[in-house]
């Protein structure tokens, strides 16, 4: 995916939404890219968790939203114990899925779940779930 | 003062073998529990934005319960049970803001300020027991039974609620699992997450995520893996069936909870332990070991 960067098109406002939802600034970050390293979903996520965090640097929230790299996250906080700058990533990415479920985009449905899976989950599989990706 | 138990909303239907082998080596342990004559669910996941309180009141109210039956301690089974009350916790004695926030929109409650300590059963037994004294009432020792000890995420992250003091490098289970008679198996992965509650939504990814712990486990040369977490117990046990599919030469290592070991060990006997419910070769396991007998598979 081609960004292109000029001063005009830098957005601090999505940072500052980040920050205000989360606590965690996102400018901290150096693109080390070790919370990519140690991410339970690495092989699946569209884009590593550090694209993410420098598209929101730059407010590319676009690209963000093609991206969606939030939606994989399982808010294990493995990266979080491993930033170098001490990001709290799992809370970046709650930021950004909560900027989408606050427009009322839900990421799960109960009829996108066979009805043997539910018949068979845990409970707290579904409330956690349910918690996390909807509005 | 005493300790309250609080056993989350999964023990009561799909982990009843996580609660029925707890109760009943806490009862020939010695260990007084009360279970909360009320509780919620305390909503499994940590809400990690600022501004949402809401999803704190749950935990909240559940602390407040143990407060008010005059306890001091709440003990839980369930890792994620665990984790979201002891970050709940640990934010209504940090935040004073929050914290007068959430007393004041809950005023028919007693006002809390995190006065009770949440504490995981593996804890509770290193205090009240301890690992030497443990060792001397096993009646069944595990010997020769390789266990890998699972973490996963929620009983060592964050940092500051870890169940164990060094969360880099717990060695808890390790010590559990050795007081049992067991042999425990260390391997890279014993802290990798099984995918969570992504396993509902992205199965593929959290479905390669729990193949590389199981993997990690068996070429340490695990046989079993002990958990504390139910959806860890569904994503890495029961799912594990989609790796059985998907590759005809996986080999499976099935997965038990660490009250299920402690009850065995402690000679409670099959019954309590029920092994029926555990997902793959749990049982058979066990009766090839001869730690339970085999006509308790029927």
């Amino acid at each position: 995916m081609t960004i292109r960067i000029h001063k005009r098109s830098i957005n601090p406002h999505l940072a500052r939404k980040i920050r205000e939802i989360s606590g965690e600034n996102v400018n901290v970050c150096i693109q080390c890219g070790t919370c990519g390293g140690v991410c339970p979903m690495y092989a699946q996520v569209p884009a590593p968790p550090r694209v993410l965090v420098q598209l929101a640097q730059l407010g590319h929230e676009e690209a963000i939203e093609r991206l969606r790299t939030y939606d994989y996250c399982a808010s294990c906080h493995h990266c979080e114990t491993r930033c170098p700058r001490g990001l709290d990533m799992p809370r970046v990415m709650e930021a950004l899925r909560q900027l989408k479920l606050r427009e009322n985009e839900d990421m799960l449905s109960p009829e996108d779940i066979p009805a043997e899976d539910i018949d068979e989950m845990p409970q707290i599989a579904l409330v956690a779930a349910f918690r996390k990706l909807t509005a | 003062m005493g300790t309250a138990y609080y056993p989350g909303c999964t023990l009561k239907t799909k982990a009843k073998n996580l609660e029925d082998a707890a109760l009943a080596a806490a009862a020939a342990l010695g260990l007084e529990m009360d279970e909360l004559e009320r509780w919620n669910c305390c909503g499994a996941v940590y809400s990690l934005a600022d501004d949402d309180l809401i999803h704190q009141i749950a935990p909240v109210r559940d602390l407040i319960r143990a407060k008010e039956a005059g306890h001091d301690t709440i003990v839980t089974l369930c890792s994620m049970c665990y984790n979201t009350l002891a970050r709940a916790n640990k934010m209504m004695r940090e935040d004073a803001e929050k914290r007068f926030t959430i007393n004041t929109f809950m005023d028919e409650e007693l006002d809390y300020e995190g006065e009770v300590e949440v504490m995981h059963f593996l804890t509770y037994l290193e205090q009240k027991v301890g690992w030497e004294a443990l060792a001397d009432k096993v009646t069944v020792p595990l010997t020769g039974l390789k266990v890998a000890p699972y973490y996963g995420c929620t009983l060592t992250r964050p940092y500051e609620v870890s169940i164990d003091e060094a969360p880099e490098n717990p060695t808890v289970m390790k010590g559990f699992l050795a007081a049992l008679g067991a042999d425990p198996v260390a391997y890279d992965d014993s802290m990798t997450c099984c995918g969570s509650y992504q396993m509902l939504t992205h199965t593929e990814a959290a479905l390669a995520s729990t193949s590389k712990v199981i993997a990690s486990a068996r070429g340490a040369g695990a046989e079993v893996l002990a958990l504390s977490c139910p959806l860890c117990e569904y994503n890495v046990g029961v799912r594990q069936r989609d790796l059985l599919k998907a590759d005809p030469d996986w080999s499976e290592v099935p997965t038990l909870y660490f009250t299920q070991l402690l009850a065995i060990a402690l000679g409670l006997g099959p019954e309590v332990c029920r092994t029926e419910l555990n997902a793959l070769a749990a049982r058979s396991l066990l009766q090839d070991k001869n730690l339970i007998p085999a006509a308790a598979a029927q």
